[in-house]
């Protein structure tokens, strides 16, 4: 009943925090703690409603076919029956959707919660709360679309929300250039998948997924190969951009300026996988296209290498997780490139669950040690935040890939997924990628939270808002994965695309994994646990300078478009100003000045002395005369102005 | 004897518009020049008088025109001296090479 | 006989105009007041006209004194009927037209005669949009070029040009576009008139009598109008206007300008000139995407280029006029809603943008970007306007503006393929130029300089809370303007598709 309920009217899911967000901006925003209240409030209700939905979603097989669509128009343009352009709204539930419905409401909920400890005393306090409360309301919604442009509208929605929380310390110079950095790089990508949407909407009439679904699998009907390959091409720039893939990757670690809670909601667990879930939504687009599909995988890959090697090196605690969420995108990206719609969510899942807790167990760190964010400046920190550092441990230990924690089921089915589609390339990437994974995972842990106790540092545990929030998601991290173990693949049988694939247990990858993931960490542990002083891994950083130095650099890419930025784009705007006020305005200005020097040429003539216009006048007359004389009166008359 | 014709007045009339012209183009001094319009009036007025006498004696339209003519000849010398003497009171000067004020 | 609400709309502001004429000119508030009512009473109304609009019958509606003679050997008729495409443009002159009275509050200078030109100023601007008879549309069209040029001159501010400049610069730009309407629009009335016999200037008689025009005859009198009605919306390159006057304007002139009277360009392009002359129209259709396209990127890199608050936003409405003009050169359903509901959604944001940029203006004394920053700490609902204001300029989703440059960016992008995709970039660099502003003048430090000001509040609320209600309201509801765009877009588009056809037979 209640379930029924919950599944019917899942769009009120997203409205709960929309209300949430009006009524703090309107009415409590002088109340701090009062609007938190509405805030977790507002979420855990669409979180419980969220919850019956999925229940609803993954007791009845049905949906795993044929989703569950209720929709209602949005607009339409042309006659009322027949429109040209028909854009609906409306609710998708399938188990995919189910699945990140539960997931976005349940890590927000907690994230809220622990925000009322993070935040605490700040006098933007409400104001934060309104802004998560929007982001919640904007990302369920995306979630829940069954129209590409609806989730358009949420996936910019969500933009404005990273946005605005980004630049929540907007006091901050480099807050503000983070936030600012975020949406213009989002908006690049934006414009390659609003391209991408016309494109559909102008090939195929429509943007409703099952729609789009069914027509596309005929594509021959409606258009070329190519134009499909265009689309498709298009379509990805977007997750490109939101799901910080190479080369639109560049935002997301600076999204770090952002107060912790959001680095955790936004910048790990939910906006940044829409990317991710946005391809999965439209692999029905992607499949029919291989090179496509190949563009995927090795974008994927290559940003999960990529972002990997840059991880090594950095410094700070939200950095280094930024770029491993970056990188970890990358495999989610890969496993949609092999076509794995089963592997790429369930990393997503397990990802969203010790990511949030790793962010979170940073921010308990940032916390403690005010905003101290160096992790050669930590040190010990286990003995005095034991919860913090054992949660955070556990997260560790998810996301190297060390069974049973939930990393490890779903990074295995993604690198058996890339190995039985047969891109062996791509599974070394892949493999390669979980060994860096693991060592500098581990080398941040080894140097936060263990090794000796910094005397400068006064930590201390953090309140029950922020280590429930931890615990809670660390049984998650440890459990998540449970349900997609390779022997009994729950998960398989319900999210995927096509038909689920039940491959038979791939015990050599499983070992591989298991012994890069040991690996990574053993190096870890000699390099910065067991040789106290660090000579080793100093000396190894100056062997290798230069590589060392761009690796701490990026890649020196911030620079490179920072430049594209500031002289090509800065330097033609100026260019075309100053040509709009020399020459386009120097024309206007022109005419003007052109009817300014005719009358300058014919005051010569008004002399203001009687005499003279007396003369003229006179010889006016004379010449009139003449005229007159030798020529009859017609003549003098046509010179007169036509008088007869 | 010689008779007097039509041609002796328009000669005579012409000759007299001719200088007067000539001084209302040349004279400096805004009274003369006022003076020459006068002797331009009278040369009309002489054409009138005898192009009515000789051409149609039995009417008297030339005549009556050339009345008219120097009533508003009067009045004009009459505002003309005026304005001339109240500039005169403020620039004390009646040099028409002064009066450019007008100019652009 | 039916209450004359176009009528009533019309004249309320004149009302409020003839009674300040009587009001002595010390009583600041009471003349603010009467102002207020006089627009209050027209933005009511016309709400009230735009959502009993029936849009299941579509076409002309409120009639009224389309048998009142004003000129018989012209056959002009005293013609005020609304469709709905100038519904929107009225409701939105009423927005703006109200919020506008709020944004001047703080006028002290000479009150009354200022708020005196403004009812004049709106009163010309809603004639243009409910006249339906050609010649009292080139009435009202003059009645507003002549207000703005004395407000601009006594009113406005000298920056990089003198106000004077700025003023001449704008009156004489719009009057030699409206010389070249006038000559087109006489040059249509004397060829149609000896077409049908028997003269009349209403809109439909001339579309009716034009149709019969030689091919030759559309082409060059829709040479005459694009001109006309180009210089008007800002079409590049006959733009360079826009950004001075608006810099060198007073606050509610600015925001009137920018919301409503530049769409009368847009407006007078599909209503007039596209609606009569549809063969010229297709003829020069493609020259107009080029100038469209030239004017957004252009216009774009342009306000990039601006540190003046008020540059930015000339340059931006520039670049926004830009998409109306490649929408109405799409001449097709999608193109021409997405024109109609583009002038509505820019004309709210653009008077939100300048009211917010007036108030900055007026408690800073500066418009110059690196003098100012970290304003959110102090006047944070001065923040939240104009944030939302830029976020509607680079066409959030979820904004009133997004949907209007979605229609015109799937019509463009099917009719002009490549070259709309270079529009369509447009909205990269808006992104980039409207958060630059934003950010360099609300965010970062605080300057203590600031630390007195007093954010917005009481009547200075009211352009904020109206244009920014609509700003939302039209963006989660598109259909709310849609709807009523499209029940006359599409007998439009009817007609001028019929025109084609049989123009194609010659």
């Amino acid at each position: 009943m209640l379930v029924e309920f919950a599944l019917y009217h899942a769009w009120l899911v997203p409205l709960l925090p929309a209300l949430a967000f009006g009524v703090i901006v309107f009415l409590t925003r002088p109340w701090p703690k009062l609007s938190a209240i509405v805030a977790v409030g507002s979420m855990a209700v669409a979180c419980f409603f969220a919850t019956l939905a999925a229940y609803g979603v993954f007791t009845n097989h049905e949906f795993v076919e044929k989703p569950l669509v209720y929709a209602t128009r949005w607009f339409s343009l042309g006659l009322p029956g027949m429109p040209e352009v028909q854009i609906d709204v409306g609710v998708q539930l399938d188990p995919t959707s189910a699945m990140m419905l539960f997931m976005v409401s349940f890590i927000a909920t907690f994230i809220f919660l622990y925000s009322i400890g993070y935040m605490e005393g700040d006098p933007g306090f409400s104001v934060f709360f309104s802004y998560l409360s929007l982001f919640g309301a904007s990302m369920l919604l995306l979630v829940i679309s069954s129209n590409l442009l609806q989730m358009f509208v949420a996936w910019g929605l969500v933009g404005l929300c990273s946005y605005l929380l980004i630049g929540f310390y907007s006091h901050k110079i480099s807050a503000r250039e983070a936030a600012k950095k975020a949406f213009v790089t989002c908006r690049v990508a934006d414009f390659g998948l609003l391209l991408g949407l016309l494109a559909l909407q102008i090939v195929f009439g429509t943007l409703n997924l099952t729609e789009l679904s069914e027509k596309i699998a005929h594509f021959e009907e409606y258009t070329t190969f190519g134009m499909l390959t265009l689309i498709a091409v298009l379509v990805f720039i977007g997750p490109i951009g939101k799901s910080g893939q190479f080369p639109l990757h560049v935002w997301l670690p600076d999204a770090m300026e952002g107060p912790t809670p959001v680095s955790a909601l936004i910048h790990a667990a939910t906006m940044v996988v829409a990317g991710v879930y946005l391809v999965g939504r439209t692999l029905f687009l992607f499949h029919e296209v291989p090179s496509a599909m190949q563009l995927v995988a090795v974008t994927g890959g290559f940003t999960a290498l990529f972002a990997a090697t840059i991880a090594i090196t950095q410094r700070e605690i939200k950095r280094i997780l930024a770029y491993s969420t970056v990188s970890q995108l990358g495999y989610m990206m890969l496993a949609l490139g092999v076509g794995s719609l089963t592997a790429s969510m369930f990393h997503l899942w397990t990802h969203a669950f010790f990511k949030a807790l790793m962010f979170l167990g940073a921010g308990s760190v940032l916390h403690a040690l005010h905003h101290k964010a160096d992790v050669w400046e930590m040190g010990g920190l286990y003995k005095k935040m034991p919860i913090t550092t054992w949660t955070f441990v556990i997260g560790g230990l998810a996301i190297a890939g060390i069974p049973p924690f939930a990393g490890f089921w779903s990074k295995d089915e993604i690198l058996v997924a890339t190995l039985s589609e047969g891109h062996y390339v791509l599974f070394a990437v892949g493999a390669f990628t979980a060994f860096l994974t693991a060592f500098y995972m581990w080398r941040m842990i080894f140097l936060a939270f263990f090794g000796e106790e910094k005397p400068e540092n006064h930590p201390h545990e953090s309140p029950w808002t922020m280590t429930v929030p931890l615990v809670v998601l660390a049984v998650g991290a440890l459990g998540a994965g449970w349900v997609g173990t390779p022997w009994h693949n729950v998960w398989a049988e319900w999210i995927f695309f096509g038909h689920p694939h039940h491959g038979p247990v791939n015990y050599g990858a499983m070992l591989l994994s298991i012994v890069l993931a040991a690996a990574g960490i053993y190096l870890a542990y000699m390099l910065y646990l067991k040789d106290a002083k660090k000579k080793r891994a100093r000396r190894l950083a100056e062997w290798f300078g230069p590589v060392y130095r761009m690796l701490y650099n990026k890649y020196y890419i911030d620079e490179l478009y920072l430049w594209f930025n500031h002289a090509l784009v800065d330097g033609t705007a100026r260019l075309m100003y100053l040509f709009d006020i020399y020459v386009v305005d120097g024309i206007v200005n022109g005419i003007g000045g052109f009817a300014k020097l005719s009358g300058d040429g014919l005051r010569v003539f008004q002399s203001g002395r009687l005499q003279n216009y007396a003369l003229i006048f006179f010889l006016g007359v004379l010449a009139v005369a003449v005229l007159m004389a030798f020529t009859g009166p017609s003549a003098a008359s046509l010179v007169l102005g036509g008088v007869k | 004897m010689l008779a007097i014709s039509l041609t002796h007045y328009v000669v005579l009339s012409a000759l007299l518009f001719s200088i007067g012209l000539f001084g209302v183009l040349t004279k400096r001094n805004a009274v003369a020049v006022l003076i020459c319009i006068e002797l331009m009036l009278n040369a009309v007025n002489i054409n009138l008088v005898a192009f009515s006498k000789y051409v149609t004696p039995t009417d008297f339209i030339g005549q009556i025109f050339s009345i008219f003519v120097i009533t508003v000849a009067a009045a004009e010398v009459g505002v003309g001296l005026a304005i001339i003497i109240a500039i005169y009171r403020n620039r004390l000067s009646v040099n028409l090479d002064d009066f450019d004020w007008l100019k652009w | 006989m039916e209450f004359p609400i176009l009528l009533t709309i019309l004249l309320a502001p004149v009302a409020a105009a003839l009674i300040l004429a009587f009001v002595p000119k010390e009583e600041h508030m009471l003349i603010k007041c009467v102002a207020a009512v006089g627009t209050f009473v027209s933005l009511a109304l016309s709400l009230f006209a735009y959502f009993t609009y029936d849009k299941t019958v579509g076409g002309l509606q409120f009639v009224f004194g389309h048998n009142v003679t004003w000129i018989k050997d012209l056959g002009v008729t005293f013609f005020l009927a609304a469709d709905g495409i100038s519904l929107p443009m009225l409701l939105l002159t009423n927005l703006i037209g109200f919020s506008a009275v709020f944004a001047s509050w703080n006028v002290n200078n000479r009150p009354r005669e200022f708020f005196i030109l403004l009812m004049l100023l709106i009163t010309g601007v809603m004639g243009t949009f409910i006249a339906h008879d050609l010649f009292i549309f080139l009435l009202f069209y003059e009645v507003v070029v002549i207000p703005i040029y004395i407000l601009v001159i006594i009113w406005g501010s000298s920056k990089r040009v003198t106000k004077e400049y700025a003023g001449m610069k704008l009156t004489i730009y719009l009057l030699i576009g409206s010389a070249f309407l006038l000559v087109g629009v006489i040059a249509l009335f004397v060829k149609t008139t000896a077409l049908a016999g028997t003269p009349d200037m209403s809109f439909t008689g001339l579309a009716q009598a034009a149709a019969q025009l030689s091919r030759f005859d559309q082409i060059w009198l829709f040479a005459l109008m694009l001109f006309g009605f180009g210089s008007l919306v800002s079409m590049w390159p006959f733009h360079s206007w826009s950004p001075d006057g608006y810099a060198g304007a007073p606050t509610a002139v600015s925001m009137i300008h920018a919301g409503v009277l530049k769409k009368i360009g847009g407006y007078g392009l599909v209503k007039i000139a596209v609606y009569m002359l549809p063969v010229g129209a297709s003829f020069w259709a493609p020259y107009m995407a080029v100038l469209g396209v030239c004017g957004v990127a252009y216009a774009a890199l342009g306000a990039l280029a601006q540190k003046d608050l008020k540059y930015i936003v000339g340059y931006s409405s520039v670049s926004h006029m830009g998409y109306v003009i490649l929408a109405v050169a799409c001449l097709d359903v999608i193109g021409l809603n997405g024109a109609v509901a583009n002038m509505f959604a820019h004309g709210v944001m653009a008077a939100l943008f300048f009211s917010m940029i007036g108030f900055i203006y007026e408690k800073t004394h500066t418009r110059w970007i690196p003098d100012l920053g970290g304003l959110a700490r102090q006047t944070p609902r001065l923040a939240a306007g104009f944030m939302l204001a830029a976020l509607a300029s680079l066409g959030l989703p979820g904004l009133v503006s997004f949907i209007p440059e979605f229609t015109i960016f799937i019509s463009s992008f099917h009719n002009y393929g490549g070259l709309a995709v270079i529009g369509i970039a447009g909205i990269i660099i808006t992104a980039l130029y409207v958060l630059r502003a934003g950010a360099n003048t609300l965010f970062g430090p605080p300057r203590p300089e600031y630390d007195h000001l007093q954010d917005i509040r009481g009547p200075e609320m009211v352009p904020l809370v109206v244009l920014g209600t609509v700003l939302v309201v039209g963006g989660l509801l598109p259909s709310l303007l849609f709807d009523v765009i499209n029940s006359s877009v599409v007998p439009l588009h009817a007609a001028i598709s019929d025109a084609l056809q049989i123009g194609g037979k010659f």
